[in-house]
């Protein structure tokens, strides 16, 4: 049987099975009824402990949303979506905000164990210092469904002057920051998942680096989606002043279910003059099973203002989850000489569809974007690549450089690439490539004939393909991702 | 004794664009162990096919014959098997495996196999001891093993950087395709070099040439000119010297 075959149908067998996320936590949960109305709005902003300009910034938010439909313009199709039949809140029935690990409920500490994410400060403080250049420790905010549970190494870098804390807290204990960024990048009526999450979000990180600040450590944020019916709504909020940077990673992971869930985040980054962020994705939310039952409807907004001279937002993401994706994290790139970067490798395998790229708006002069999008697409899945390069008249010097690849498993996926430039400004130059390949035989065989299975060999060739993304990410992530890459391609051979 | 290679009526096609073309047409070749053998002949004869199909290229469909190696029914296993028995291939024209990084792919090569032979894995700092080593004594350019896998390699490097990886891989059998084409005669030498290393009473070699020049250096038991699709004469090394300087019109309108 011709390799090409066999690929093919072992991609095929892919199933549940190597979905290594897919477990659930028994847990005493408080959920609120399932709906979306005024009455539900009120009851999260109360259980938040909200200040009141906050419901009335939630209420004006579901009112646009009630005027608004879903977009349709993305190349994905999923049945009409009830979000009357959605619960809106749901959090582990502890008192909320924990003050410490030890008043974390044990059944979630074990479910972040599971999941190998480091809460443990304590352990990871014990064990002795990290020499110079050894691996840091990274400081975590865990988020279960609708609630933040624990924020680790707060104390640290508090002394750095970093807050870092869930957003919820946030918007009680520093009100006026919030106040002040908030729906400033993403406005709440921006599109009609926007606006569903700035009626309804629950959670998610709030980060204020202050000027002239390096972040002492990489910061993280684990979102996990635990109980049913449940949509997740987070919101992360990421301020960075003049001369500041920070380096902040997410991801994510969700139960197998049969019932498709919802995931409609919004994310804000806002960089002063000579500010930088890089913001790493590794999204695994569950795909849902080959024949398409079930998995996340990744729906997201996620942006970033460059306010500031010389200032740089990087975005990196490794996208192998979901059911569908639909998420386009940009960049607006005001100040003078500010960099936009987006670097982005997104599998889909089985039934999965994603539609995602990024954009990038050129206002200020002499701004520069780098856009590297690397699609894999296996099994019966549909991957588009779509971007934005828009140049302002004001944008004179501007410089884009863009390149997509696309590299199919099988001959039944697909991979498309849509493109959008438009330049107002003739002293802008801006590139595009694109190619689309596929695993060559050639390179399998040669490969099986030193020795390797035929699954690691695509691993192999899948992470060659991806390298010049992949390096972008902090190290200690990159390890990750590579392994999530191999395993949502696992069975792809064999 | 049974051969250590044995191969018996082996015939072979492709299917190329819909249609059927017979390529090996009855091969018949027998290498014992410890002996290095070779085959010659015209372009077009079958000979990279015949490594292909040794290999386990699936592209190639084998009609009938069989191939015993050590006993084993070597046409019955995966590429990856025959590896890890011990089967080297030596590309005619290697592949380039772009982003791959050449020390890694070497390590992970390396690493399959000695699982599947029940040895212990190595870990990144003795095995880049030894590659680099390895590298050193092949005369590689030592940034060889930080490039991406064949990307942008010279046809010379590209070769050498295949006995590299026979040299890491220690097979008990080896077929090289041409490996001596497009080298100079420094390299050429440093290839031979490589394969002497490895012989053994335990090791064989098939080696796949056009040029007397090698075979100086190597020293072969047996010599096979192939035509057409199959083995129609085979000798010692002198017939390699006679092919050299006559050509092989007299042998191919003899064997008619
Ligand atoms: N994939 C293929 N598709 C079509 N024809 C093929 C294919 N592979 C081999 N052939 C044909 O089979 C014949 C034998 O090819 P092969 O490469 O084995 O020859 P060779 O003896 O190695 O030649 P050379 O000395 O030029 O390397 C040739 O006519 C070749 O065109
Ligand atoms: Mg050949």
């Amino acid at each position: 049987m011709p390799a090409a075959t066999e690929t093919r149908e072992a991609v095929e067998k892919l199933g549940q099975s190597t979905y290594k996320w897919g477990f659930e936590t028994d847990i005493e949960m408080d959920l609120a009824p399932k709906g979306l109305n005024e009455e539900i709005i009120r009851l999260i902003s109360s259980r938040k402990e909200e200040p009141e300009w906050m419901l009335e910034w939630r209420l004006a938010a579901f009112r646009t949303w009630q005027s608004m439909e879903d977009p349709k313009w993305a190349k994905v199709s999923y049945p009409p979506i009830d979000y009357q039949d959605v619960h809106y809140y749901a959090a582990p029935r502890t008192k909320p905000g924990p003050k410490s690990l030890d008043e974390v409920d044990p059944a979630l500490l074990k479910t972040y164990e599971k999941l190998g994410i480091p809460l443990h400060e304590q352990a990871l403080l014990a064990g002795v210092e990290p020499a110079e250049g050894e691996r840091l420790p990274v400081a975590v905010d865990a988020v279960f469904d609708s609630v933040s549970v624990a924020t680790t190494f707060r104390k640290t870098l508090a002394e750095a002057g970093v807050i870092f804390c869930p957003i919820s807290e946030a918007v009680r204990e520093h009100p006026e920051l919030v106040r002040r960024y908030l729906g400033t990048v993403v406005p709440a009526g921006d599109n009609f998942f926007a606006a569903l999450n700035s009626a309804v979000f629950t959670d998610g990180s709030f980060v204020y680096v202050p000027k002239g600040v390096r972040c002492p450590m990489e910061l993280s944020t684990y979102f996990r989606i635990n109980a049913r019916n449940t949509g997740q709504f987070e919101r992360t909020l990421i301020v960075v002043e003049e001369g500041a940077s920070v380096s902040y990673l997410e991801g994510c992971t969700a139960p197998m279910r049969d019932e498709n869930q919802l995931h409609a985040a919004v994310v804000e980054l806002v960089a002063m003059d000579d500010a930088s962020i890089k913001y790493s994705t590794v999204q695994n939310w569950y795909p849902g099973d080959e024949e398409g039952r079930g998995g996340i409807y990744n729906f997201v907004t996620k942006r970033g203002a460059c306010r500031g001279a010389r200032s740089k937002i990087s975005w990196t993401q490794v996208e192998t989850g979901s059911a569908i994706t639909w998420k386009y994290p940009s960049c607006i790139l005001q100040g003078e000489g500010s960099v936009g970067e987006f670097y982005s490798v997104a599998v889909t395998n089985n039934c999965q569809q994603a539609d995602t790229g990024t954009k990038m708006i050129h206002l200020g002069r002499n701004t520069r974007s780098t856009i590297i999008a690397k699609t894999i697409s296996a099994g019966r899945s549909d991957s588009t690549y779509r971007g934005l390069v828009r140049v302002q008249p004001k944008a004179s010097g501007a410089r884009n450089f863009t390149q997509c690849d696309s590299l199919l498993i099988g001959d039944r996926c697909g991979a498309h690439t849509v493109p959008y430039i438009e330049c107002r400004n003739m002293a802008a130059r801006v590139e595009h490539e694109a190619t689309t390949s596929k695993i060559s035989e050639d390179q399998l065989f040669y490969c099986r004939q030193r020795g390797l299975s035929e699954e690691d060999a695509v691993g192999l060739i899948v992470n060659g393909f991806c390298r010049d993304v992949l390096k972008e990410l902090p190290m200690e992530f990159a390890v990750e991702a590579q392994k999530l890459l191999q395993i949502s391609l696992e069975g792809s051979v064999g | 004794m049974s051969q250590f290679l044995e191969i018996s009526g082996l015939n072979a096609r492709i299917d190329a664009d819909g249609q059927e073309k017979q390529i090996l047409r009855g091969v018949d070749l027998s290498i014992p162990p410890g002996e290095v053998h070779v085959i010659m002949g015209p372009n077009g004869s079958g000979k990279s096919t015949l490594s292909y199909v040794l290999a386990g290229r699936e592209d190639y469909e084998v009609t009938s014959g069989s191939v015993l190696f050590q006993g084993q029914d070597l046409l019955a296993m995966e590429p990856e098997e025959r590896a890890a028995a011990g089967l080297f291939l030596a590309f005619q024209s290697p592949v380039e495996l772009p982003g791959v990084n050449n020390a890694n792919f070497l390590r992970t090569a390396v690493n399959a196999v000695r699982r599947a032979r029940g040895q212990e894995e190595l870990d990144a700092v003795a095995f880049l001891k030894l590659a680099r080593e390895a590298a050193k004594t092949l005369s590689m350019a030592p940034d060889m093993l930080k490039r991406n896998v064949n990307v942008g390699f010279s046809g010379g490097e590209k070769k050498r950087n295949e006995v590299l990886q026979m040299t890491l891989l220690q097979p008990t059998f080896a077929i090289l395709d041409e490996t001596d084409s497009g080298l100079d005669v420094d390299a050429l030498r440093v290839v031979a070099e490589g394969v002497n290393r490895l012989r053994a009473p335990t090791f064989s070699a098939l080696v796949i040439t056009h040029h007397q020049k090698l075979l100086d250096y190597l020293v072969p038991d047996r010599i096979h000119v192939m035509a057409k699709g199959r083995i129609i004469l085979s000798g010692g090394p002198e017939l390699a010297r006679q092919i050299d300087q006559e050509g092989y019109t007299k042998f191919l309108s003899e064997a008619a």
